[in-house]
């Protein structure tokens, strides 16, 4: 079974939710819309206050080439503009609106109809992409980089193959898997739009062996497009990885920045954006709501919620049966790469995949012990990096080096602090090198502009 | 006998040729320092800091003398040595020296673990620049101490140590000097390097949020709120300013009268050094006025 060939760690799976069908969360009271949904630059108000919003109103437009614009998943009126906390655990600028109703704006086109790209015959790749861009689209995998930018590929470079990632690698997480078993079909016609998008013919699915039953169900549904193929593959953190899974499925490894995936020619979507985009091009709808899983192991009622953006997460552990009494941690995210909230006040946003509540037990982190030097860390790292050397380097302060030992390629998944038998925060420390080094290779390639 | 000979006329001449060479080159590539770099750095204090904005004290050095050749010693300062090794260096150079007032490193933080409650853990590494990346920190202030001693670690002067008490840290003014290699290490610029005033007398905002004064008010009871009161009394000398809600006062222009600390509602301003206020004060001295350390001094 085909896998990435470095490194890469196997955490218990833990995937409690994974029977439990997608359900529609309540809508909230209050929504807040959080204008750094994705990466890039943030978006900007198009509303004010008093302002009334329907669903599917534009509330923000996008604040620039890689950004997103924001559009309103609830009916209401404007509350106000301001700075909110958000899950990066610091203030930023939000739409806050007040839910009266749920009115739709007469464009999207609610029906459960099925509608293929064959029954769509106007659609070429630039429309398509447009229509992407517009309904402010992002990687729904938790990375939340403008999804338009992905299928514009620079000039000079051509896309061969689009790789949908339905690995879902993350312990816990089913918000994917549970996508897949009952969207299939949509997901198809949405791959098939991607393929368009970026005028190929080879489009793969990417799913861990962990699924059989989602692996089943996809190639059976994928025999109808010639052109689709289902990949299964072995399970293995962290596979979900864009450059993992480029190296799974087709054997081919991404240099270091500033290479990405369509240097090789792959242009990887999250499975969770190939739905979105379905719902976008064909209905009409933009991005207003997603699938987040609720779990952990003293949650009453794991669950998939179909949630609309800007709902509150502690109206989210409600409807699983409330916050469990032994709560240590609450992580947004997956318990690899998501991060602890500071408040459940914090809204649902765009790259919202995942809320997991952890124990007490579970959520402490052991003291830790001097390095021994068992290299674990090193054959642990997806990337071959050297994560002990960097997290020194980054103490030390010694930028010159850790730029020299590649530390800009680090994909932060953790495995190196996740495989450490002596529990060193490695990752807390590569994260700061990454951070700086970033930032003074932005310094040095900024003034040539 | 001839092979010995032979073999010592041989490198006899080998060893006269390199030695032409070697002058002939050492020569015309000579390095031709100025000899007064070596005299200035002598009296350097020799702590490599960096706090005077060149690299090392050699680097200082150079600078000093091409600042002497180009006219004055204006805007150099050892701030390790202070005006008394500055005087040794401008005499070397035959200048006048740079009379310059002393600076003292101050912690814009009042966030004790009293004034300022915890409302999460943070059990990461013990790092202020890893806390700092999780966002707010441990606390409902974003600008606030994160507490876990960037800036100790950095000090080579052991001038700077964590109050356990509080939870922050604390400059002893005797063996700082004002390198600013604390505040160059804390990730939330809370450290400043000001004049130190006369008789280490000066009037601080001991707050560096920058949140408006509703949140501000409710992460910590000792937050600057911006209310702009302080402002109001310093109309005359215009020593205050307020910017993205934060009060500042400029050491230049502050008369010392102490009036903004009265009037600040919050108690975020803060005299240091002060006598102990005559009859109608309540506060018996001004909170954080540092003066123990137990670490050793690292004596020049």
């Amino acid at each position: 079974m085909k896998t990435f060939h470095i490194g890469g760690v196997h955490p218990a799976e833990n995937k409690l939710s994974a029977g439990s069908p997608i359900r529609e969360a309540a809508l909230p009271k209050q929504a807040v819309f959080s204008m750094f949904q994705h990466i890039g630059a943030p978006a900007k108000p198009v509303v004010q206050k008093g302002d009334v919003v329907k669903v599917g109103t534009l509330l923000a437009e996008a604040g620039g080439f890689v950004s997103a614009p924001v559009y309103s998943s609830v009916s209401g009126k404007v509350n106000k503009i301001d700075a909110v906390l958000d899950a990066s655990g610091t203030r930023r600028m939000a739409v806050i609106v007040d839910v009266e109703g749920d009115e739709w704006e007469e464009s999207i086109d609610r029906s459960k109809d099925l509608v293929r790209l064959s029954d769509r015959p106007d659609l070429d790749s630039k429309t398509i992409v447009e229509k992407i861009k517009n309904a402010g689209i992002v990687g729904l995998g938790g990375a939340t980089f403008p999804c338009h930018v992905k299928l514009t590929p620079p000039p000079g470079s051509k896309a061969e193959c689009v790789i949908i990632n339905a690995v879902e690698c993350e312990p816990y997480l089913t918000a994917d898997h549970r996508l897949m078993l009952e969207h299939a079909d949509e997901i198809l016609v949405g791959v098939d739009l991607i393929m368009k998008a970026v005028n190929v013919t080879k489009g793969y699915i990417g799913i861990e062996n962990n699924k059989p039953d989602a692996i089943k169900l996809m190639t059976e549904k994928a025999s109808q497009y010639p052109n689709i193929e289902v990949v299964p593959l072995k399970v293995k953190y962290p596979q979900g990885g864009e450059k993992q899974l480029i190296d799974a499925v087709i054997g081919r490894q991404v240099p270091a920045p500033p290479a990405i995936p369509i240097s090789v020619g792959a242009v990887v979507q999250n499975v969770g954006t190939a739905y979105a985009i379905y719902e976008a091009v064909m209905k009409n709808k933009p991005l207003i709501d997603r699938i987040i899983t609720v779990t952990g192991k003293s949650v009453k009622n794991p669950s998939n919620l179909l949630a609309r953006l800007g709902t509150p997460f502690q109206q989210l552990i409600d409807e699983c049966g409330g916050l469990p009494e032994d709560t240590g941690k609450i992580i947004g995210g997956g318990p690899m790469m998501g991060k602890a909230l500071l408040s459940l006040e914090v809204p649902m946003t765009k790259g919202s995949s995942g809320l997991l509540i952890m124990n007490d037990k579970e959520a402490r982190r052991s003291e830790p012990q001097p390095c021994i030097r068992c290299a674990k860390c090193v054959s642990a790292c997806p990337m071959g990096l050297e994560p002990y050397l960097l997290s020194k380097l980054s103490a030390m302060e010694d930028w010159e080096a850790a730029e020299k030992n590649d530390i800009v390629s680090c994909i932060e998944c953790g495995s190196c602090q996740f495989t450490c038998p002596s529990k060193r925060p490695l990752l807390d420390m590569v994260r700061v090198g990454k951070t700086t080094v970033m930032g003074i290779i932005r310094s040095r390639t900024a003034p040539k502009k | 006998m001839n092979v010995i000979l032979i073999a010592v006329i041989v490198l006899g001449v080998i060893g006269l040729v390199s030695a032409l060479v070697l002058y002939i080159i050492s020569n015309r590539f000579a390095v031709h320092e100025d000899p007064r770099i070596a005299q200035v750095s002598e009296v350097l204090p020799q702590a490599n800091c960096g706090g005077c904005g060149y690299p090392g004290c050699s680097g200082f050095a150079a600078a000093c003398v091409k600042a002497a050749d180009g006219g004055g010693l204006e805007g150099k300062l050892c701030p390790v040595g202070g005006q008394p090794v500055m005087e040794q260096v401008a005499g070397i150079l035959g200048m006048a020296a740079v009379a310059s007032a002393p600076k003292v490193a101050v912690v814009r933080c009042n966030g004790t673990c009293e004034n300022r409650p915890r409302n999460a853990e943070f059990d990461g590494a013990v790092s202020c620049r890893v806390k700092n990346m999780t966002g707010m920190g441990d606390t409902a202030c974003a600008y606030g101490c994160l507490g876990c001693g960037d800036c100790v670690a950095k000090c080579q002067f052991g001038a700077i140590s964590m109050d356990a008490e509080t939870g922050l840290p604390v400059v002893d003014e005797e063996k700082c000097t004002a390198c600013g290699a604390c505040a160059k290490a804390c990730p939330r610029g809370i450290i400043e390097i000001r004049l130190k005033g006369p008789k280490g007398r000066r009037v601080v905002v001991l707050c560096n949020n920058k949140d408006k004064g509703a949140i501000a008010n409710k992460a910590c009871k000792a937050s600057c709120i911006g209310c702009g009161k302080c402002v109001k009394t310093c109309e005359k000398f215009e020593a205050i300013t307020l910017e993205n809600n934060l009060a500042y006062i400029d050491a230049e222009k502050c008369k010392m009268c102490r009036k903004c600390e009265e009037a600040c509602p919050k108690g975020a301003i803060h005299g240091f050094n002060f006598p102990p206020r005559k009859p109608k004060t309540e506060e018996p001295a001004p909170q954080g006025t540092p003066n123990q350390n137990v670490e050793p001094a690292k004596a020049e």
